[in-house]
């Protein structure tokens, strides 16, 4: 029992995967109370998430964006940082790639890559702002980030009113020279609305393994995410890193937000309440144990869920809601991991030091 | 009569085992010692006495009755006080009203304060514990403050008193305060289970001492009977040499001068009030102290961890006052903090990147932005070697080793990098004998090649035996200078309790 | 560490959970006996939004019922998932696919284009002229309907002040604002109209404090054509003395929410617009294909509920059959947008 524990503390993957079995046993559980059959409903999930190449396209499409904000949640937790400003800079990320793409009159190709950059930069200005009032004035990020995801969910819909429609609820298209959809690619999987964001995206995972692990600004990120008071002593500036930190993270959730108005959306309009793309960043940052492999695969189980559970809504009458349930349950299990991890390895090392 | 009867105790933890069939008498009106390494279980052992931890096997008998211990108020109920380490007081309250606390006398529900009074001031009398029930806890001594919870013990019945570490935090005339104050306590009939490492107090005060190393038990012994050797090596499970081989060696230039140094500290208040202080090449000076006394706002000072209000500090000539702690770093500086946990490691890095904590982004462990690993792992597994860092390997986590080899870890990586002047803050801290001497040796090996070493520690007799010259810091100040090889322990005492020199030495 | 791993553990849970849960899901189903198919797309409000996707629901049970059609609904979690829910009827090749609600404006557009036999419909938006030829737009003359809430609010005011519950601003809203307005200015010129906009359609709490708001400064009766925040509305006015605050409710007889504060409901007949063109379909096989068709008070497209007189008194029950009749006959425009209302002359 010992023994087992200790390996599961070990090892993120084992964890993982032991939560994602539970809290899919929760659902399991819930729709037998429900009186839905979970196996049929468990084989549509999965099943039609691959169905046809159309699926297989869309599930893609759902899992690009959960990449995006998943890294910016992992990088900016292995800095220390919860941000749970993502889906705000998500947010802002659309709303910037789509002023680009309808204000500016670009050529093909450069319009699109003028608007992507739009929406990471706004994205990682988002992030600045709490960054930089934790560095100097001591505010804890989890506040100003939930201020700033209403700030930025407001400013977007006032705009998308008054400045890039005419009073209605959502901009214009954006023109096909913004657009991040590519006919052969879209074609290739049956007119799905899969784009080149998923590029973006696997790329971003790279950058974010690359910068933490492979340069010294990557050093510095994860040294004062563990220990700001040793990252001192060291002579690494805490608040430097702190504010770089939450720009990088910043930029993820906007870049995510840039792709998914690009490719999947293509326009942008007045949301009564948050997208939830950014919250559920948290949970496959949780998942992936904030490792960009790690957040690779949680986003892809994420999006095949999520994707898979509206059409185990369509084939086996099962309420979606159910996939949410099994989402916070595979959560509450990571994280129930994670603290039992925390805790014992606190207390052991108490015991062992004093005793 | 045997008070206390603990046979074959165990407990486990995950993953180890820190009590293995451990066996305590303890007689009554006794001290007895329970003598061990940081990690040999002593405090595994009294918190499963005081019912904080239950055993999983062995028994325990209270005055010959066989007891379960199921919590600290059945302790108390059994007659069994404990004196933690760190107090627990509450800091605005007033003596009576921290011993009253849980148990408060009650006249139809109001406190009957005046009672209180009356007996904490009886029962200070009858122990010569001197302490004034109406002093609030803020206002008081760290000696006084013990003598609270040595009070709060007695004022609740207890017979049998455990004391756990309790001369860390003292200064030594405090210390020989508390030396009386537990032969009162004896002399009333109260048995006393002493935890400690310190070889000499048990030489001072105690009966018996019973060994305990790795968890089990070594051997009960008679102190009368045997010497401070025998005891150090069971205690280590080797032979041990307590003295530090140091040649007489004539200190060079100056390498660290101080003048007139202010320094607030967290709360704004002035700790470190002008302070003066010269370290050469070639020679360890010492500072001795009682803690809080700006220990640690003068070496957080000089290393750029924290602003200085007024004054210089000079290195080489070189002014470094308020350099970041990067620049200070690179001018030649090295140093071993004072908390290897919070500031000298980062615990979930390897050892292999803790070892390049600052130089991470020099070559040749940086080219550019890019970490060069094969470099740093070559100088890890170089550094690793040659200081005897025990490690499964470069790779893992700085948390996983035992405190010894952390602080070896520290000192290779501060040592390798050559600095001029080399600043040890409390460097053997919870450290077990052995580690202790490797530490040793490598302070005097840097002062022998001609670097400049500051030593800061609370443990007197290290300051001693290491340095070339203490200073002998009080309220911020060099309350005097001491030269090791002549001056005794009691003349340092008396000046780190604020009280003056005659044998000051010329700086 | 181990304190705030638990906070964030439980924020989590608590952001996930919230995040996606909006309003329960209802079931449908069942076997079409000779054929015919139809499938429903809500938006982001649900099944059971007490508003147009019930409504529609509705027609498309009644189309079971009478027609034995073969109906399943598809509730949408986000707006990307319109086009997704929209296909995968169209794969099943569906006889015609509802898609509810103005939000589907761009998605109906996009998966029609991709499946040019397969007959859609939209609800409540015209696609701005641009309809395809397998599409048909289906829209409600709102102001108009509205406007008799405005002559029954104008009618029955005590303190003169009325007001106004708008979801998310958009010309849609502003057709039920503009007609109600017009209402009360018809029949009472120095009644003075709150308008305020919740720019939501789900955010309950926000639709009760506007509602709070209103009532405590002086208001006493308002109307609201804002979907789910509507409830709010409701949620409040029953907590208000009985007789003298009263609530209209909008696109289905809400009155069962609050039975003895609701004077009306602009009844929105979603059901019967969903219905008759599937019947078309399936009886006549006609499909007004490209076409907007446009239900107002002539056509019963729009209306009153039908326990309006349950509080609204005979005299001012007079006065709205006599303004309906106007309008049918086309002697009253109904203003429709801002612009038109400020023209409106009584």
């Amino acid at each position: 029992m010992q023994v087992q524990q200790r390996q599961m503390r070990q090892s993120p993957l084992l964890t993982s995967i032991v939560s994602v079995i539970l809290g899919m046993l929760v659902g399991a559980v819930m729709m037998l109370v429900a009186g839905y059959n979970p196996i049929q409903a468990y084989i549509a999930l999965f099943t039609s998430a691959f169905l046809m190449p159309y699926d297989i396209g869309e599930t893609i499409r759902t899992i690009t964006p959960l990449i995006l904000t998943g890294l910016s949640v992992g990088l900016a937790f292995r800095t220390g940082l919860f941000n749970i400003g993502v889906e705000g800079q998500f947010i802002i990320g659309q709303l910037m790639s789509v002023i680009v793409a309808l204000k500016l009159d670009l050529p093909p190709v450069v319009h699109v890559i003028v608007a992507v950059i739009a929406g990471a930069v706004g994205g990682a200005l988002w992030a600045f702002l709490p960054g930089f009032l934790k560095a100097t004035r001591g505010v804890h990020e989890v506040i100003t980030t939930i201020m700033l995801n209403f700030i930025a969910l407001y400013l977007a819909n006032t705009l998308v009113r008054n400045w890039l429609s005419a009073g209605s609820d959502s901009t214009e298209k954006i023109p096909e020279s913004a657009s991040l959809r590519w006919d052969v690619l879209s074609s290739l999987f049956g007119n799905a609305r899969i784009h080149l964001g998923l590029f973006l995206a696997l790329a971003a995972a790279f950058v974010m393994y690359y910068l933490l692990w492979r340069t010294t600004w990557g050093f510095e990120l994860r040294s004062v995410g563990f220990n700001p008071q040793a990252s001192e002593y060291a002579g690494m500036s805490v608040k430097k890193n702190l504010v770089m930190s939450m720009m990088i993270s910043g930029c993820f959730a906007g870049l995510g937000g840039a792709t998914e108005l690009l490719g999947t959306a293509e326009y942008l309009s007045i949301h009564g309440s948050h997208t939830g793309i950014g919250f559920d960043g948290i949970a496959v940052a949780l998942l992936g144990a904030n490792s960009p492999v790690g957040i690779l695969l949680a986003a892809s189980l994420f999006g095949i869920l999520t994707y898979g559970g509206s059409v185990m809504q369509f084939e086996a009458s099962v309420p979606y809601e159910v996939i949410r349930i099994v989402f916070a349950a595979i959560i509450f299990f990571v994280a129930a991991n994670i603290v039992r991890w925390a805790g014992t390895k606190f207390r052991k090392k108490a015991v062992t030091k004093d005793a | 009569m045997n008070v206390v009867e603990m046979k074959g105790i165990t407990k486990r933890f995950p993953g180890i085992v820190a009590n293995d069939n451990i066996h305590l008498t303890v007689k009554e009106g006794e001290i007895h010692a329970l003598l061990g390494e940081n990690g040999a279980g002593k405090s595994t052992l009294m918190n499963i006495l005081f019912g904080l931890y239950q055993p999983d096997e062995g028994e325990i008998r209270i005055k010959g009755e066989k007891v379960h211990v199921t919590g600290p108020s059945m302790a108390g109920k059994l007659g069994i006080g404990m004196v933690h380490q760190h107090f627990m007081l509450v800091d605005p309250f007033t003596v009576t009203e921290n011993i009253i606390l849980g148990s408060e006398p009650t006249i139809q529900g109001r406190i009957d304060r005046e009672k209180a009074e009356r007996e904490v001031q009886e029962i200070s009398d009858r122990y010569g514990l001197r302490v004034d029930p109406r002093a609030r806890i803020r206002d008081i001594s760290v000696g006084m403050q013990q003598r609270v919870e040595i009070l709060k013990t007695l004022y609740r019945g207890a017979d049998i008193l455990i004391f756990d570490e309790p001369t860390a935090v003292l200064s030594p005339q405090e210390i020989d305060e508390l030396i009386e104050i537990m032969g009162n306590l004896v002399r009333e009939g109260k048995t006393i289970i002493f935890i400690t490492h310190k070889l000499k107090e048990i030489m001072r005060v105690c009966d018996s001492v019973t060994i305990i190393r790795r968890g089990k038990t070594i051997d009960t012994l008679q102190v009368k009977e045997t010497d401070e050797n025998r005891l150090a090596s069971m205690m280590v499970g080797r032979e041990v040499s307590f003295d530090v081989e140091k040649e007489q060696r004539e200190p060079g230039e100056t390498v660290l001068s101080i003048r007139d140094l202010r320094v607030a500290d967290s709360r704004g208040a002035d700790a470190v009030k002008g302070l003066d202080l010269e370290v050469r090449a070639g020679e360890i000076v010492g500072i001795a102290g009682v803690d809080g006394n700006g220990q640690t706002e003068l070496l957080e000072a000089i290393t750029g961890l924290r602003k200085t209000k007024s004054g210089r500090v000079r290195l080489n000539g070189k002014d470094i006052t308020n350099l970041k702690p990067r620049s200070v770093t690179r001018s030649g500086v090295g140093h071993i903090p004072e908390d290897r946990h919070r500031r000298g490691l980062v615990l979930d890095f390897s050892i292999g990147e803790n070892m390049v904590l600052q130089t991470y982004n020099l070559p040749p462990f940086a080219k550019g932005f890019r970490l060069q690993y094969s470099e740093i792992q070559e100088h890890a597994e170089k550094l690793v070697k040659e200081y005897d860092v025990r490690t499964p390997d470069i790779h893992t986590p700085a948390r996983a080793l035992s405190g010894g080899n952390q602080q070896k870890a520290v000192i290779a990586r501060e040592v390798e990098r050559d600095p001029d002047l080399l600043i040890a803050a409390q460097p053997t801290r919870g450290l077990d004998v052995g580690a202790i001497e490797f530490i040793h040796r490598r302070l005097i090996e840097q002062r022998d090649k001609g670097k400049a070493v500051l030593l800061m520690s609370l443990e007197l007799d290290e300051v001693l035996k290491l340095s070339d010259r203490i200073a002998v810091i009080y309220e911020g100040k060099i309350a005097g200078w001491v030269d090791p090889s002549t001056a005794a322990e009691e003349e340092v005492g008396l000046l780190m309790a604020g009280g003056k020199s005659g044998a000051e030495v010329k700086s | 560490m181990g304190k705030q791993s638990w906070g964030i553990l439980l924020l989590c849970a608590l952001l996930v959970i919230t995040a996606g849960c909006g309003t329960a899901g209802n079931q449908g189903g069942g076997n079409g006996e000779e054929g015919f198919s139809a499938g429903l797309v809500t938006d982001t409000g649900g099944l059971n939004d007490e508003s147009f996707n019930q409504t529609a629901w509705e027609g498309m049970t009644r189309a079971k019922k009478e027609l034995g059609a073969d109906i399943k609904p598809l509730e949408s979690k986000r707006d990307d998932d319109y086009i997704p829910n929209l296909t995968k009827f169209a794969r099943e090749k569906r006889d015609i696919i509802w898609g509810i609600g103005f939000k589907f404006n761009k998605a109906i557009p996009d998966v029609a284009k991709q499946f040019p036999d397969q007959k859609f419909g939209i609800v409540d938006d015209s696609l701005g002229g641009n309809i395809p030829e397998n599409v048909v737009a289906v829209t409600f003359k709102e102001e108009e309907g509205s406007f008799l809430m405005g002559v029954i609010a104008g009618s029955m005011t005590q303190s003169d002040k009325v007001g106004f519950i708008g979801g998310i601003t958009s010309p849609l809203i502003k057709k039920f604002e503009s007609g109600f307005r017009a209402g009360v200015k018809a029949v009472n010129p120095d009644a003075k109209v709150t308008v305020a906009y919740a720019e939501s359609f789900t955010d309950v709490a926000k639709g009760r404090s506007l509602a709070a708001n209103m009532y405590n400064g002086g208001t006493d009766i308002i109307f609201h054509a804002a979907g789910g925040v509507g409830k709010g509305l409701f949620d409040e006015v029953k907590t208000r003395k009985k007789g003298k605050y009263w609530a209209i409710g909008v696109d289905m007889d809400q009155s069962g929410l609050a039975p003895d504060h609701t004077l009306s409901s602009m009844v929105k007949r979603v059901d019967v617009a969903v219905f008759d063109i599937m019947k078309d379909i399936k009886e006549n096989d006609q499909f007004p294909g490209g076409k907007e068709v446009q239900l107002g008070l002539k056509e019963g497209g729009v209306g009153l509920a039908e326990n309006t007189d349950k509080h609204v008194p005979e005299k001012v029950m007079k006065k709205v059959e006599d303004y309906k009749q106007q309008i049918i006959d086309g002697k009253i425009e109904v203003p429709s947008t801002e612009k038109e209302l400020k023209d409106f002359k009584g």
